[in-house]
């Protein structure tokens, strides 16, 4: 067990910008949150996953909804509270602490926020490892943990329990609810025992965000360097963003920007496919990373995440990918993560395989 | 014949121009900026007027830029003590108002605040009603606790601006017709935090901008200015009226730039291209599109504070007139320190010890300067491989800096403005990387001042729309059709009214029946 203050969250939240792979929403509210909370409740506790007992029972929090919204209708902060007694009560005995089920974006800082508001710990793990856009898309569910019983909340105190077949129909019941709730609503859900919890996450997520964000922000001389050292990833192009084409596509924010190679990568190109997050690398016409691989945006110089609705004509960037958990590389996982789900006809090839090749 | 002067306050040089009704330029001077600014004003204005020979009964518009209120956030002097209310309960209770301050600005504003039931949707529905009993009693409670001015901030009022402006009668209806009330949605867009900040910079620098806004109207008249309005020149390169900017004078913030953009603008009748504004300590570099400098995309802070303004966007390198050149072991310094306005001191030319960029370009003899005080022969001993590097280096500075700025590889025109300009040898102009050509329009050195005097009236909307009962681009023409009548209402000509930005940004993780659009609309002052 270990405390985080709040120097911890702010790195976090630069971390999760970097797992976020240009989506899963700015985590600067999430943050603001949490170290709001933090200020009037104390650190948060920080438990590695061995510390939770087998039969325990973890309660992951999350927001769904359109970051849009969020950034203009903060959460009430304590619409958890609700979740977590309905949950408890559902599962005959108290959680011992919430998780996050999304490391990138702000759905990594929300849980710190409920964890310090309702003072409880948090387990150093998620769902993901990165950021996706549906609820089915997580670790859990590959290991056949049910989504549901799920809570979603509103700030306005409007509650939603949801029992569905699947988890492909929680992901729409719930997203369509959260139209009707304004946009946004707190959610509680995949609800597991401390046993599912070391088998069926992505361990030590928490503290590798916290510190991505505190090599970003200490080491001046060269932030991505470092940071690509401590994740394993690889600097895949550097260049100028000469084009950023967006169009709107059944309510995601589908588009591509270009890059123009610079220094070493003078004359070569470099593709980026997103579609809220980065999708797709093509170099000079070749695939060089895709999901779930992690592909992100570095701004240059100092190495901060830029997201893809950041992402404008004359950026200096680097893109680095990042391999993804292990547990993302099975056939099943690649049938609800991999490059054919989002659209793009080609075969998943680990960034390591790709990057050897070259 | 209607004239108007326009009226640039830089560090060193205080300008001013007068212009007429065809926007030709009828005269310009330099003055010495002094230290309470409001004396330098009225000696360019009695400067201007008295060498033109104009009538001051002509003139029937000043315009200028201030700084005031920036200065005043960031040494955090004489501010307003504001009281804040959010109307928002029970949304956004999770992080409270004024908590992204920096801890001496949130003292400084008297950490005043609370957040009452009320506020809307994205699509415009209540999250609940107006608790207006709640809001009288915050009103009434503020004065109590000594707030001087409030400042009102409603969840997606830039969506529904109802309870903002019902909250303002309310506040009236308590604390007096003229108590100072800050709506948020006269200022920042879509982001609570962000529009809630600068609703309280904005409540905490009125008595700032009034004081400074008196003075200037002071000075006018002083100068003779009898028929002419104040203007004040806005971060985004347009005019408010000063009972406006009395109002609203956080839209001061940063106009400065902007100017010296729309003035490069206007001199070369070029409507995209590149400007790089040369000074004495700064170059700035920035983008003009559709006859407006770019504007940022990402955060702006003021202060310490992160704001939703909406900025130029601009590259500044250490590298001016007076910048100072340095001799290392293997190589030449380029700044970023400099002389500044010292350089007549300080400059290698001037008999002083310091190598500044223009000692370089004088000594290579691509610049004159008409100076008596100047003796080349002081230059005689610097080194002509030093010299031809130090050029190389600030080329070489300027042309990444245009390169970042633009767009496409296309090659664009450069438009230099700004005295320190004659650093960069016209022999170069045609060689610049990645550039089609420089222009440097005759009068390059009251860009600035020539930018406030041209600037247009404005109309801004940003808003979602839910496509349930309409069409995308329905909805695109509502947003532009209602950023002209703001433009209109704002004061321009109806006819010269012109949509100058569209935005449009689907909402992300949600099924897709809302966008975000944003409209801007310019056009000329209607006099």
């Amino acid at each position: 067990m270990r405390l985080l203050d709040e120097r911890a969250v702010e790195d976090i939240a630069i971390g999760a910008a970097v797992l976020g792979t240009g989506g899963g929403g700015d985590p600067y509210i999430g943050k603001l949150m949490a170290i709001d909370a933090i200020s009037e409740h104390g650190p948060i506790k920080l438990l590695s996953p061995e510390e939770v007992s087998d039969d325990d029972l973890v309660i992951p929090t999350a927001m769904m909804g359109a970051p849009t919204v969020i950034i203009e209708k903060i959460p009430r902060g304590d619409e958890a509270l609700e979740a977590f007694r309905i949950l408890e009560k559902r599962f005959g005995k108290k959680a011992v602490a919430t998780m996050s089920i999304e490391a990138g974006g702000i759905n990594s800082t929300i849980p710190l926020a409920v964890a310090a508001r309702l003072g409880v710990p948090i387990v150093d793990c998620d769902g993901m490892g990165r950021a996706f856009p549906e609820i089915q898309m997580v670790v859990p569910h590959l290991y056949g943990v049910k989504a549901t019983p799920m809570i979603m909340v509103d700030e306005k105190g409007n509650l939603v329990m949801l029992d569905t077949i699947d988890n492909i129909w929680t992901e729409r019941i719930s997203r369509a609810a959260t139209v009707v709730m304004g946009g946004s609503a707190v959610i509680a859900l995949y609800t597991m025992t401390g046993k599912q919890i070391k088998e069926a996450t992505v361990h030590g997520s928490i503290t590798m965000a916290e510190t991505i964000g505190r090599i970003l922000r200490e080491n001046k001389k060269n932030p991505i360097q470092a940071m690509l050292e401590y994740v394993k990833g690889y600097e895949i192009f550097r260049g100028k963003i000469v084009d950023v084409m967006r169009r709107t596509v059944a309510g995601f924010a589908r588009g591509e920007a270009r890059f123009e190679g610079i220094d070493e990568y003078s004359g070569h190109e470099l593709l980026i496919r997103f579609q809220n997050e980065n999708l797709v690398a093509i170099r000079d016409g070749e695939i060089v990373a895709s999901v779930p691989d992690l592909i992100t945006v570095l701004e240059a110089e100092t190495g901060q995440p830029i997201t893809t609705e950041g992402l404008r004509y004359g950026y200096r960037a680097v893109v680095v990918g990042i391999p993804c958990n292990p547990k993302w590389r099975t056939p099943k996982a690649l049938e609800v993560v991999g490059p054919r789900y989002f659209g793009y006809d080609i075969d998943y090839i680990p960034i390591e395989e790709r990057m050897c090749k070259r | 014949m209607p004239l108007r002067i326009g009226i640039d306050v830089g560090g060193t040089h205080t300008d001013a121009v007068i212009l007429d009704e065809k926007n030709n330029l009828v005269y310009a001077v330099k003055t010495q900026t002094t230290p309470d600014v409001t004396t330098g004003i009225l000696n360019a204005l009695r400067d201007v007027l008295k060498g033109s020979d104009v009538d001051p009964e002509e003139i029937q518009a000043a315009m200028l830029g201030t700084t005031h209120c920036t200065n005043a956030i960031v040494e955090r002097k004489r501010l307003n003590r504001v009281g804040v209310i959010r109307i928002a309960k029970p949304a956004t209770l999770a992080i409270k108002p004024l908590r992204a301050f920096p801890a001496d600005l949130r003292e400084a504003v008297g950490n005043l605040w609370t957040i009452i039931s009320g506020g809307h949707e994205y699509d415009g529905r209540e999250i609940a009603p107006l608790d207006e009993k709640e809001l009288r009693e915050a009103a009434r409670k503020m004065r109590e606790q000594k707030a001087e001015t409030i400042a009102i901030c409603s969840v997606f009022s830039p969506v529904s601006t109802d309870h903002e402006k019902r909250a303002a009668e309310i506040i009236a209806e308590e604390l007096g017709q003229n108590f100072p009330v800050t709506l948020s949605h006269e200022i920042g867009s879509i982001g609570l935090l962000e529009r809630e900040s600068a609703a309280i910079l904005n409540a905490a620098v009125i008595s700032i901008a009034e004081a400074a806004i008196s003075a200037f109207e002071n000075a006018m008249r002083e100068a003779g200015l009898n028929k002419a309005k104040l203007y004040l020149t806005q971060n985004d390169g347009t005019l408010m009226s000063a009972d406006y900017a009395r109002k609203y004078p956080i839209r001061t913030v940063a106009s400065g730039p902007t100017n010296s953009i729309r003035g490069a603008a206007h001199l070369t009748q070029l409507q995209d291209g590149i400007v790089v504004d040369i000074g004495g300590t700064t170059t700035l570099v920035g983008a003009l599109v559709r006859g407006f400098p770019r504007e940022s995309a990402v955060a702006v802070e003021i202060g310490g504070v992160r704001t939703n303004f909406r900025m130029p966007d601009l590259i500044a390198i250490g590298c001016g007139g007076g910048t100072i050149v340095r001799k290392t072991d293997s190589d030449v310094e380029i700044g970023p320190q400099s002389v500044g306005y010292d350089i007549v001191r300080k400059g290698l030319a001037w008999g002083g010890d310091t190598i500044t960029t223009t000692d370089v370009a004088l000594a290579l003899g691509y610049a004159k300067i008409e100076d008596p005080r100047i003796d080349l022969n002081r230059l005689k001993n610097l080194d002509g491989n030093f010299l031809t590097r130090a050029v190389s280096k600030i080329i070489s500075l300027v042309e990444n800096s245009i390169d970042k700025m633009k767009t496409s590889p296309e090659p664009l025109p450069v438009v230099l403005v700004g005295g320190g300009g004659i650093i960069i040898p016209p022999s170069h102009y045609d060689k610049l990387k990645g550039v089609s050509r420089v222009i440097r329009p005759e009068h390059f050195q009251f860009a600035n001042a020539i930018g406030a005097a041209i600037a247009q009236v404005s109309g801004e909307i940003d808003r979602i729309f839910t496509l349930d009962h309409m069409s995308r681009d329905e909805a695109i023409k509502q947003a532009k059709e209602m950023a002209i009548q703001e433009a209109i209402r704002a004061g321009a000509k109806p006819d010269t009214v012109q949509v100058v930005e569209v935005d449009e940004i689907p909402l992300a993780y949600l099924p897709g029946n809302a966008i975000r659009i944003r409209v801007k609309a310019a056009g000329a002052l209607s006099m």
